[in-house]
């Protein structure tokens, strides 16, 4: 292939990658901002996601499409709700201590993969696309839903920004992020906003799972590849930061996507981390993380 | 608030650490005559070799059935304990040694992955107990194993691939990029299909390796050159399905070179699926024919029925449920093996299993029968390998046809080593 068309079709491999980790880190770094928790069992949301958007597939007696949108709302709102009470019965009774949260979701991630495997299965099952289309290019052919994603994502990104800045709510979580004490002595319940914020990472990485599952499949071990992507995307934005978050998410996918194709993806994951062990020791705090 | 604390007297703990060591003394089975002959099974169960393991147990249960109803062995039921191994190498000599140990198993047998059965080799020689491998991989008759380790029930990649590369070369095209698991049975395929090519006066232009782990491939595809007239594809792991569509969206339309893939890119995997329509017409290489062929032999039907597959290979309960059959015949046909091979020992208990490794080394000729549905083989005792037969089919209307059936003598290679000179 000649070095135009390699180039159109690694970056554009590389928009779909950085897509799905903006999505899926976006959640770890709410979290992180605003409860100071890091969440290991963020990858296990993202499996559940995907998981449950091929039962609700296999439930509904819809055609795909409908199918598609019916998961996108239930799978995410299943997540948050678990996360919610994951919230409320564990990392609450830890007083989110930084330490006893990141042992507590280690735990919890080994109970969602566990219990996935035992109620689902070890097998990996395909999710019918919402639509067929192929954009047939002069050199190769690409899966017009993996554009799809690109854009669903970017548009729930700039849902996301417009709720943190734009809502009360939003208001009410950047507050409690800045000084939680002060935000309790403004009469704001920060138990319900860590509540929040946990189930509303959870659901942002479960719908990272939705629209990713027709282009993978469905399977337990799903979560670990974008577990580490996404830490590896929060550490180099800066933990706590939306606009970091994208940047970095940007940044790795598309390098990922450029240098898997020229080179090698060993060496894309090589470089990957490389950038992580340079960030943390020479800008600790990420690209745009505040100094701590 | 009041703490209790773990407090124990010298003698308590004397008592118990006495105890302990009793427990450890006793001995882990006691054998009998008429008890059952346990064998232990080292299974996929979890993990990314799931899909044969879930057909694997099946094929097993099937065969024991047979035996069980056939007498047992030396007139003893026999009984299989499955362990999960989670298709991992850790794990996999964990259970080894479980099932040997803890669970009194005379022999051990089962599972696929090459880097489970790399991984839990050494344990076998270590127990001295017998491991019997379905492996497919050329570790076993390439002398990196051991002398307990034996392949009875599946030709390896190595002759699988010399048998083939000649009808590649003349029939589909000279110039050959390949696409292979990113571990030793995939190193298998890129180094002797390599050779087998070169050897033909064809050329291998470009070697792609993936990791077994990969959920995404269209970056891989991205680096077939534009000259290639022959795509190898051999691909494993959950994310076959993945692997063979993308491929399918990522040639669209357009021109396509020949495309020659081990059905392992596709095993489990429905050929109908939507988004595959561009297999149509290429070529894979089956050990075990999916789709039933007109000139099956005599106990295919009889095979199909006792495992639960119907004559598209499909579970005959749920025609979603694809079979890994170019993979499962060779846990029947070794457990058949072991069959034969306690039988000719006269093998009574774990004081036998030497007799019973000399007993399967000696083993030649194993003729076509129910006992070896895929086909006649012909066993190595010196490399511990066993030969069949392998077979090339094209997709014709979405089914698997086969075109051509190999000689057992095309897929022959030199000894590469002699485990019976090996010490025990």
């Amino acid at each position: 292939m000649a070095f135009g068309p390699f180039l159109l079709l690694a970056l554009m491999e590389g928009l779909v990658t950085a897509a799905v980790l903006a999505l899926a880190a976006s959640g770890l770094s709410l979290l992180f901002g605003v409860m100071r928790v890091v969440n290991v069992a963020h990858g296990a949301f993202f499996m559940l996601g995907a998981v449950l958007a091929w039962a609700v597939d296999s439930v509904v007696p819809a055609p795909p499409a409908l199918a598609f949108l019916a998961a996108l709302v239930i799978a995410p709102l299943l997540v948050a709700s678990l996360a919610a009470v994951a919230d409320g019965l564990i990392l609450k009774r830890l007083n989110y201590d930084p330490e006893a949260t990141i042992v507590a979701t280690i735990g919890l991630l080994y109970m969602i993969q566990q219990a996935t495997l035992a109620l689902y299965g070890p097998n990996a099952n395909p999710v019918t696309a919402p639509f067929e289309l192929r954009l047939q290019f002069p050199w190769f052919g690409y899966s017009g839903y993996k554009l799809f994603v690109v854009v669903a994502a970017a548009l729930v990104l700039l849902a996301l920004w417009a709720f943190m800045t734009r809502t009360k709510a939003g208001l009410i979580m950047r507050a409690t992020q800045v000084d939680r004490t002060m935000a309790r002595a403004f009469g704001i319940n920060v138990d319900r906003v860590y509540m929040g914020t946990f189930a509303l990472g959870a659901a942002l990485a479960a719908l990272a799972g939705v629209l990713i599952v027709p282009i993978q499949q469905a399977h337990y071990l799903m979560g670990g590849d974008p577990l580490l992507l996404s830490f590896i995307v929060v550490i180099i934005g800066g933990l706590g930061s939306l606009r970091g978050t994208i940047v970095a998410a940007l940044i790795i996918g598309l390098s990922d996507g450029v240098i898997s194709m020229f080179f090698s993806p060993t060496l894309a994951k090589i470089i990957a981390t490389l950038l992580v062990a340079m960030v943390l020791v020479f800008r600790p705090q990420g690209l745009f993380g505040a100094k701590a | 608030m009041t703490k209790t604390t773990f407090n124990p007297t010298r003698r308590g703990l004397l008592m118990a650490g006495g105890a302990g060591l009793l427990t450890a003394a006793l001995p882990s089975y006691v054998a009998a005559q008429g008890a059952p002959i346990k064998i232990g099974f080292q299974l996929h169960r979890t993990g990314i070799g799931a899909s044969y393991g879930r057909w694997y147990e099946r094929t097993a249960q099937a065969a024991l059935k047979l035996i069980n109803d056939g007498g047992g062995i030396n007139g003893r039921p026999v009984e299989i304990l499955f362990d999960d191994d989670a298709t991992d190498p850790a794990r996999g000599a964990e259970v080894v040694d479980k099932l040997t140990q803890s669970d009194g198993c005379e022999v051990v047998m089962g599972t696929l992955f090459s880097h489970v059965v790399i991984g839990s080799a050494p344990r076998a020689a270590e127990l001295k107990v017998p491991y019997l491998v379905c492996s497919e991989g050329y570790h076993v008759a390439s002398g990196m194993l051991n002398r307990w380790t034996l392949q009875p029930g599946i030709t390896d990649v190595r002759s699988q691939i010399s048998a083939m590369a000649p009808w590649v070369s003349a029939n589909l095209g000279k110039k050959v990029a390949m696409i292979f698991p990113d571990f030793a049975f995939g190193y298998d395929h890129r180094d002797f299909f390599t050779a087998a090519m070169v050897a033909q006066g064809g050329e291998v232009i470009a070697q792609i390796a993936v990791p077994p782990t990969e959920t995404s491939f269209t970056k891989y595809f991205a680096q077939i050159p534009a000259e290639t007239e022959v795509l190898y594809h051999v691909m494993v792991g959950p994310g076959v399905l993945t692997f063979v569509k993308e491929l399918g969206e990522f040639y669209g339309s357009g021109a396509k070179p020949q495309m020659f893939g081990f059905i392992d890119s596709l095993e489990a995997v429905d050929t109908a699926t939507p988004g595959l329509e561009f297999l149509e017409g290429t070529h894979f290489w089956e050990a075990h024919n999916r789709v039933k062929p007109a000139d099956a032999g005599e106990h295919e039907a009889a095979y199909r029925a006792a495992v639960g597959v119907d004559d598209n290979g499909a579970s005959v309960s749920d025609a979603a449920d694809v079979a890994t059959y170019s993979h499962m015949f060779s846990t029947w046909e070794t457990l058949f093996a072991i069959k034969a091979g306690m039988e000719a020992s006269g093998y009574a208990g774990p004081a036998d299993r030497q007799k019973f490794v000399e007993a399967m080394e000696a083993m030649t000729d194993m003729p076509y029968g129910i006992e070896r549905p895929q086909g006649a083989k012909v066993f190595n005792g010196k490399t511990h390998q066993v030969f069949g037969s392998q077979n090339i089919s094209q997709v014709q209307g979405g089914k698997l046809v086969r075109v051509h059936q190999t000689l057992m003598e095309d897929g022959a290679y030199p000894d590469a080593v002699d485990y019976t000179t090996m010490s025990f």
